[in-house]
């Protein structure tokens, strides 16, 4: 039977991905934040899954203001690096897992998430930075990817409860799949960060540390937290942090913290990083 | 009944709602065609053709041509979107959003290096007056 392993977060700055792609990322100014993934590629080749689903937001690459579903599953075969105005990332098309796609899609609209299936999808620096940052720049991805895009862009975005509802929904597909295959669950985008308007460039790292204690030992009481509270005090960007509860949710309701890395800043925004496995 | 909106009074933000998005609708849609490198090309060529092949308001093309952020969030943009333009300019998000705050992009380096804007004095509209 398929089972899920371990939990990831991390923030997806798009600058990192440039960084690495521009070979800099040994610069005074990055090198601290990259500090903080060295365990984590040491780990991940310790613990390499077999997939990982992979929650981000599409950053209108994929989806324009045509079409906005509020959670979409990548259920394609493959899915290339989008041109985001700068021309795609040299990174590796990604593999995706068709067969526990479709699974995780059916069992899931079966526990009442109306999921949106995409069978073509370009994928971002929001998908493509996270694999960036726990696996460097191989010539081709280490497993497979079933990107899992959440709406975080057009007001209103699902709120942290409903997102930690779909992570356990989610376990629940996965422990249901026949084949055996160690799957993770990686939750990304913020931590606070604001990107619009007078008031960009705010940081909350008190906030952002509390929000990270709370995911790991109070998730339930976290994902009650309104929306209104992640913009007030994480930044209108900072909303993507509901992201981070579809992966606690996914993961037992105990877990240790394998790594836990902050940093501020990576361009205008604030860094989380965890590891999380079931305890 | 109109949409409730409990964001309306934290400082220096515009929150994407549909009213947002319907007023940017074209703008946005603009900013998508971006992402194809003969769009680029023929935007560079010639800005304002490139705009007037698209019904958006006056206003909207003249923010575009001054690339003045702040006004396209107001009239219906958003960062996401925006963000075509100005990586079609080579411009990273740090150097376009810096535009937005008063702020030279050194200066708000700076200030991201050193921690960020501080959430003190930040949350309600009131506390800015």
């Amino acid at each position: 039977m398929a089972r899920i392993t371990a939990g990831v977060t991390t923030s997806h700055v798009p600058a990192i991905g440039a960084t690495i792609d521009h070979g800099r990322t040994t610069e005074p100014y990055w090198a601290p934040m990259f500090a903080g993934y060295e365990f984590s590629k040491c780990w991940i080749a310790e613990h390499m899954p077999d997939v990982v689903i992979l929650v981000y937001n599409d950053h209108a690459s994929a989806f324009s203001l045509d079409i906005v579903p509020t959670f979409a599953i990548g259920c394609a075969e493959s899915f290339p690096p989008a041109d985001e105005g700068w021309g795609p990332r040299p990174v590796p098309v990604v593999p995706g897992h068709p067969e526990l796609a479709a699974h995780v899609t059916q069992s899931v609209i079966q526990q009442d998430f109306d999921l949106t299936s995409v069978y073509k999808m370009d994928v971002d620096h929001g998908l493509t930075v996270p694999l960036s940052l726990m696996f460097g720049q191989p010539s081709a991805w280490p497993c497979r990817v079933i990107p899992l895009a959440v709406n975080v862009v057009l007001y209103p975005p699902p709120s942290g409860r409903r997102c930690y509802a779909l992570g356990k929904a989610i376990r629940r597909a996965v422990e249901s799949f026949d084949e055996d295959l160690d799957v993770q669950v990686w939750g990304t985008g913020g931590m606070s960060h604001q990107l619009q308007g007078p008031r960009a460039g705010l940081i909350n790292a008190p906030w952002d540390n509390a929000f990270i204690d709370r995911l790991i030992g109070d998730p339930e009481g976290l994902a009650q937290v309104p929306h209104i509270e992640y913009v007030r005090e994480a930044g209108s960007e900072g909303i993507e942090l509901v992201m981070w509860l579809i992966m606690r949710g996914a993961l037992a309701d105990r877990v240790k913290t394998t790594h836990r890395f902050y940093h501020v800043a990576a361009s205008n925004t604030a860094v989380g990083h965890l590891i999380l496995e079931n305890a | 009944m109109s949409l409730d909106k409990p964001y309306a009074d934290v400082p220096g933000t515009t929150i994407f709602d549909a009213d947002q998005a319907r007023r940017g609708y074209h703008l946005n849609q603009f900013c998508m065609s971006l992402m194809k490198a003969d769009n680029r090309a023929r935007f560079k060529a010639n800005e304002r053709a490139y705009l007037d092949e698209w019904p958006m308001s006056e206003e909207q093309k003249q923010a575009l041509l001054k690339r003045d952020y702040n006004r396209l969030i107001q009239l219906g943009g958003n960062i996401y979107f925006l963000a075509k333009v100005f990586s079609t300019d080579g411009l990273s998000y740090l150097q376009a959003v810096s535009t937005m705050t008063g702020m030279s992009v050194e200066q708000y380096r700076t200030m991201m290096i050193e921690g960020g804007r501080s959430i003190e004095g930040n949350r309600y509209i009131e506390e800015k007056d």
